[in-house]
């Protein structure tokens, strides 16, 4: 997978040596910055043998929680209120399926739809605007040269990647996905860490909201539409298994990283938006197969 | 039966599988009529061989013939148009579906063809002639997934036998059948060797092979080590010729002055499932409970490691009255759990050896929140040598190792909760004859450190073998007790059959 990135960057960078330029390099670190986060979430769900369907959905009801919040209180209370906003929803899709056993498919799709319509009706339908400047920063900005979103990203990656490597959560994970009920007569709280796996992922989709309102500097009610689908894209075409137990933060990282690649240089060479979505449809599948025929023939 | 002419030959079959070689140059004959027992140790071929013939794996070299004729086996459905049918150990059944369906699935008795509309009542009624041959008393019409292990099995030997096949080939046909069970099958049997019809029988039942099978070809690490009459062979002789080497003692019982009493539970009662089951089991004791499927020997261990709800009765451990409502209070108190269905419930196949083995005692390779790498990898290597798992290194897979190595990392992972009590819901099943003897082994080194165990089988001989004392249950109840020394094979069927003990 590192070599077909590799391979992908250097077609691009000698169609159009601006793909190199690191204005462009910056700007694809920033415009992937979201995607890397929800990912991130999805991440965690798939590999405990469950999914998300809900984060898309979560960064608009974020957005319009965290731009009201910000307009009535201020900045960091927007911030804070944002974030929480996507741990609650998580909280509330992880009760359901840990408590209730409702199939996570479903439970998440039902918060795909309810959070949608939250994000509607407390906006009505309409964008939020007048938040303060200095929120621009976190969109925006940089630290060195680097933007805030990719450092923001970066961050969350190796956080990510040390509860599932180094923790007992992120060991238990795997072991649900890999295998639920040889996890539940080994001991492990099955339902508890199920929970916690949807607030994880809410909370990471509340960060990438965040950020996306503040690249918007508006809170937006039609945000993210789809997105948890590329999310699902990311962590299955580096590797991840749609069913759980394989994968992790860094096959993850590569799958972020060819689809924010891929829309960047398929611009740059200028090809147009409606093929770019044949190229990355056939691409998800592409890979999978790849990886699925790898494993037969072993 | 010599004379007979032989339908199936294999010269010289070869398949590879990356860093494997699977089967080496193996030659394998079936004659019409004949029942042949397939022998050998798990990793020696046998799943290999009989999936070639099916038509599931191509062979990298090799000849294959059919009544004397040069065949070719590219799929599945080659081998049906040769006559061959294959019975595989996972089921092949559709559990939505009703018995009929699966039966008749893809070859539906039409009656409008041109419409492709099933004639259902046809379908019912030869379904019903199938299952009465087979003496079965399962409604055509129900669901496959409302029906137990047992009859889903008779089921998929009903729809073999109804393809009117030439050879039939049965993977482990038994394993989760009843004794009666058995009995119907290997009347079907015999009345398909009088039809003339070939039959490959794999099993590690070797009193199984000896009943039914006229002749036995033995396989050890891929290749072919010889073809003989069942008749003339005793069951140590085709050990002998699968192992390689003699096996002294079947069942090596480590025998200890039993000490105090680890483990009582009185009056266990789950509606409907458990009618107030009490036993109890000492320190260097095996307590080995037989019975027929069904006869919830898996529910009650269960319902002691807090897998399963109950509905009343009380669990001691050293004389003290325990709550056990979760697995995780269970292992708390020292008792762990070697579940009936490893692939199931017991490993994690994806993971590695090391992440299976620590998983219980995260806790003890904690530091600072983190988990400590170096000390998982430390301990699990101690197991991995102390046990003998056969595993290249420990990142691999487990789903990459043998039944019985799968099984010693499953037990691995309990010696690092300090459990005092196992409980082993048919430890062996599905592992070949040195896998057993390695797990025997194992267990007998657990009661040499203090170890309490209970343990259900299916296997006469393996309970008869290890126990010390035996329990016997029926439809949710224990209906007998007998100490080593009184068991016989006769008192504990009659017992199981009946409920009592024979007069």
């Amino acid at each position: 997978m590192p070599a077909i990135i590799v391979a992908l960057a250097i077609v691009f960078g000698s169609i159009n040596p601006n793909f190199w330029s690191v204005t462009n390099l910056a700007n694809v670190s920033r415009q992937v910055s979201i995607l890397a986060l929800l990912s991130l979430g999805q991440t965690f769900a798939i590999l405990s043998g469950g999914i998300d369907l809900s984060v898309g959905s979560l960064l608009a009801l974020v957005s319009v929680v965290c731009a009201q919040v910000m307009r009535e209180f201020g900045l960091v209370e927007g911030i804070a209120a944002g974030v929480t906003a996507g741990g609650v929803a998580g909280l509330v899709s992880g009760l359901i399926i840990a408590r209730a056993r409702v199939p996570a498919f479903i439970a998440t799709l039902g918060m795909l739809v309810a959070a949608r319509g939250a994000a509607l009706t407390l906006s009505g339908g309409l964008p939020i605007a007048g938040l303060p400047r200095e929120f621009l920063v976190l969109g925006a900005g940089y630290i060195g040269p680097f933007p805030i979103p990719t450092v923001v990203a970066v961050v969350a990656f190796l956080l990510a990647h040390v509860i599932l490597s180094r923790t007992r959560f992120g060991r238990y994970v795997y072991a649900m996905g890999s295998n639920e009920e040889a996890a539940v007569l080994s001991g492990i709280n099955v339902a508890k860490y199920k929970m916690l796996v949807y607030v994880a992922s809410g909370l990471f989709a509340g960060v990438a909201g965040v950020i996306l309102t503040a690249r918007v500097i508006s809170g937006q009610p039609t945000l993210g539409e789809v997105q948890e689908l590329y999310s699902i894209a990311a962590v299955v075409i580096g590797g991840g298994r749609i069913s759980g137990g394989v994968g992790g933060i860094g096959t993850t990282l590569m799958g972020v990283l060819v689809l924010g690649i891929l829309g960047n240089g398929l611009n740059l060479v200028q090809v147009s938006s409606y093929i770019q979505n044949i190229v990355i449809g056939a691409i998800i599948v592409g890979a999978v197969y790849v990886d699925l025929a790898r494993e037969r023939r072993q | 039966m010599n004379g007979a002419p032989s339908f199936l030959e294999l010269r010289g079959i070869t398949k590879r599988f990356p860093g494997v070689l699977a089967l080496n140059g193996v030659d394998f004959e079936v004659r019409a009529g004949e029942v042949h027992a397939l022998l050998g140790e798990n990793g020696a071929g046998k799943s290999t061989l009989i999936k070639t013939i099916a038509g599931v794996y191509r062979t990298d070299a090799g000849e294959l013939f059919v009544d004397g004729r040069p065949a070719r086996v590219r799929n599945p459905h080659d081998a049906q148009a040769l006559g061959i049918g294959t019975i595989f150990q996972e089921f092949t059944l559709a559990p939505d579906m009703t018995v009929a369906e699966n039966i008749f699935l893809g070859r539906e008795p039409l009656r409008i063809r041109a419409l492709s509309i099933v004639d259902r009542k046809e379908v019912v009624r030869r379904t019903r002639d199938v299952l009465a041959s087979l003496d079965l008393q399962v409604d055509p019409e129900a669901t496959v997934r409302d029906l137990g292990v047992a009859q889903q099995q008779m089921v998929e030997i009903a729809k073999a036998l109804s393809l009117d096949a030439r050879l039939i080939i049965m993977d482990e046909p038994t394993a989760t059948l009843t004794a009666h069970e058995i009995d119907r099958l290997f009347e079907s049997i015999r009345s398909l060797r009088a039809r003339g019809v070939a039959v490959v029988y794999v099993s590690h039942r070797l009193d199984e092979v000896k009943t039914i099978c006229d002749r036995a070809t033995i396989l050890r690490d891929g290749a072919f080590v010889a073809t003989v009459t069942v008749e003339s062979t005793s069951i140590d002789a085709m050990i002998r010729l699968m192992v390689g080497r003699d096996l002294k003692d079947k069942f090596p019982k480590v025998v200890i002055e039993p000490g105090e009493e680890v483990l009582r539970v009185e009056h266990l009662t789950r509606t409907g499932v458990l009618h107030d089951v009490s036993f109890s089991v000492r320190r260097g004791e095996i307590v080995g409970i037989a019975g027929l499927v069904g006869s919830k020997r898996t529910e009650t261990v269960r319902a002691v490691f807090g897998a399963d709800p109950v509905d009343g009765g009380r669990i001691y451990l050293h004389g003290k009255p325990v709550k056990i409502r979760t697995p995780a209070d269970a292992i708390d108190h020292g008792i762990a759990l070697v579940p009936e269905d490893r692939k199931r419930q017991g490993i994690f196949a994806v993971l590695s050896v090391r992440e299976n083995i620590v998983l219980s005692a995260l806790g003890q390779f904690s530091r600072g929140g983190f988990l400590d790498l170096r000390r998982e990898r430390r301990k699990a290597q101690e197991f991995v040598a102390s046990m003998r798992v056969a595993t290249p290194d420990l990142e691999k897979r487990v789903l990459d190792l043998s039944g019985g190595n799968q099984q010693k990392v499953v037990i691995a992972k309990w010696l690092n909760t300090h459990a005092e009590v196992f409980l082993f819901d048919e430890p062996t099943r599905g592992i070949d004859v040195g896998g057993k003897i390695e797990v025997y082994r194992l267990m007998g080194e657990l009661l040499s450190r203090g170890a309490a165990i209970v343990m259900i089988s299916s296997e006469l001989p393996e309970i008869l073998g290890l126990s010390d004392r035996i329990l016997v249950m029926r439809d949710g109840r224990i209906c007998g007790e007998f100490t080593r020394a009184e068991a016989t094979e006769e008192d504990i069927l009659n017992c199981a059959l009946r409920g009592a003990p024979a007069a």
